[in-house]
């Protein structure tokens, strides 16, 4: 019997709220079908289902609330025996068992603890700091050090715990809120987690426009592509020589991804982003990705993502060229290892061969995780973003 | 057509690409990109927009002249004057 579990959509979510099931007990679904609809902070997903069979039960009623890993609903897969399989009742599903890709660390629920009472404690600075940080009182954590004093991993594991509760009925927040709230979670695990590196080149944009320009002369307003599609191409394929920065961080552990799925940051209206992933964003001509990006990017805008669309990617890309941003030096989504920023395009004055013009620039920079890659990987992997985007005609 | 009917049309299309934008608040000589918060993608979604409720051909060449409403109307008013004539 397969499991159908609520879905991790990155990092910031902890939980989510069954709005409605697609199908119904006894329907048969295949791997990728879309069988709910899940509200999150940041957006309401369609959730699909990883195993191919007929729904046996559906253990979540829309309206429910429940964390990360709580089993939604049992999937009797094809060519499993009939014989039936106890059902595990909802007290026996394990609420959250969190998917693999990110431990999630709950939201600040309660006040930190007075000095007073923490310096009381056998505890580490360390771990006294994450405590704080986390809204854990230190006094409920079973240290496991020596003279039980209380270390980083039994904090770790505290907030762990404190994530996997159900969470206490609170006030209703607007999404606005929420969602601020989900970012500044993820984002302030990853600047605690990620020792991060940051790197900028300027790249000469000539041929690129002049290629560009002339390309939409030929195209129907339909079908025109916008720059930000040839960046994104570059990046995926420069990706193909950098492949430790195409990847996840996993358990203390750096995992390449074969596949390249480059999330892109959206803005939504309203404030707040998302960044769902362009899958095999390599692999697309200019043409397809430019279907793919604008239709990701109405769906983004219109709340219809699709669940893989959210837990695929593997690589961020965030471009604020369009506010007048210049350079961009992001935070890591987590469990990503990278982050690729792009700014404005603007006139400089550009020295060539002894020559001084004035030449369209922009600025790539790259935000690395140095538990997986350094400045010299780096810095050749933006060399490479800016080779491919000299001869925009093989992107 | 009108230039009443054309900014109909124009504003139709602007409110698929933004749906939360409050239309009778925009000024018609200002920046659109500067009253509404639209990036080169709602771009040119809002030119396939005006293309397929006016039925004419936008050249990317010529976008600067569409920085505004009025700039929009006025070259929506010349297109279908080429046209019918």
């Amino acid at each position: 019997m397969a499991e159908f579990v609520m879905p991790q959509l990155g990092a910031d979510m902890s939980a989510g709220k069954l709005l409605q099931w697609r199908k119904n007990v006894g329907d048969r679904v295949e791997r990728g079908d879309i069988i709910a609809d899940v509200e999150t902070d940041k957006a309401d997903i369609e959730v699909e289902v990883f195993s191919t069979g007929t729904i046996e039960k559906f253990l979540i009623q829309p309206g429910e609330k429940v964390p990360v890993g709580t089993v939604m609903a049992l999937i009797h897969e094809v060519g499993e025996p009939t014989s039936a399989v106890p059902a595990p009742s909802r007290e026996l599903a394990p609420a959250p068992a969190p998917t693999p890709a990110v431990a999630v660390l709950p939201l600040r629920r309660e006040p930190p603890p007075s000095t007073a009472e923490v310096t009381r404690l056998h505890i580490s600075p360390v771990a006294r700091k994450l405590a704080a940080d986390l809204g854990i009182d230190p006094a409920s954590v079973s240290g496991t050090g020596p003279g039980g004093r209380v270390t980083l991993e039994d904090v770790q594991r505290a907030a762990q715990a404190q994530a996997a509760k159900p969470s206490v009925p609170a006030p209703e927040l607007d999404r606005a809120t929420r969602m601020r709230q989900a970012i500044g979670a993820a984002m302030a695990r990853s600047k605690r987690e990620i020792p991060h590196y940051y790197l900028s080149t300027t790249i000469e944009m000539s041929r690129a426009i002049a290629w560009l320009a002339q390309e939409n002369l030929k195209r129907s307003v339909e079908d025109r592509l916008v720059y930000g599609v040839l960046l994104l191409k570059a990046v995926a394929m420069a990706l193909r020589e950098f492949p430790e920065l195409n990847g996840l961080w996993i358990d203390g552990k750096a995992m390449k991804k074969p596949e390249i799925h480059v999330g892109v940051a959206i803005s939504l209206r309203g404030g707040g982003l998302v960044a769902p992933a362009l899958q095999n964003t390599d692999r697309q001509s200019l043409d397809e990705l430019m279907k793919r990006f604008r239709d990701l990017v109405q769906r983004a805008r219109a709340g219809s993502l699709r669940s893989s669309e959210l837990s695929d990617p593997t690589i961020t890309v965030t471009s604020l060229g369009e506010q007048g941003v210049e350079a961009v030096f992001g935070v890591i989504y987590p469990p990503q290892v990278a982050l690729i920023g792009f700014g404005k395009i603007v006139e400089r004055p550009w020295a060539s061969e002894g020559q001084i013009t004035v030449r369209p620039v922009l600025t790539a920079t790259l935000s690395g995780d140095h538990r997986v890659s350094d400045g010299h990987r780096g810095g050749l992997f933006l060399a490479a973003v800016e080779r491919r985007l000299q001869e925009p005609s093989q992107l | 057509m009108t230039k009443d009917e054309i900014r109909s049309g124009i504003l139709r299309a602007l409110m698929q690409v933004a749906p939360e934008a409050d239309l009778s608040r925009i000024k018609p000589n200002l920046r659109l990109r500067d009253q509404l918060d639209i990036d080169s993608m709602d771009l040119l979604n809002f030119v396939i927009g005006v293309h397929n409720e006016f039925k004419i051909d936008i050249p990317e060449a010529d976008y600067p002249q569409l920085a505004t409403l009025d700039g929009f109307i006025d070259y929506v008013a010349k297109a279908q004057g080429q046209k019918q004539g």
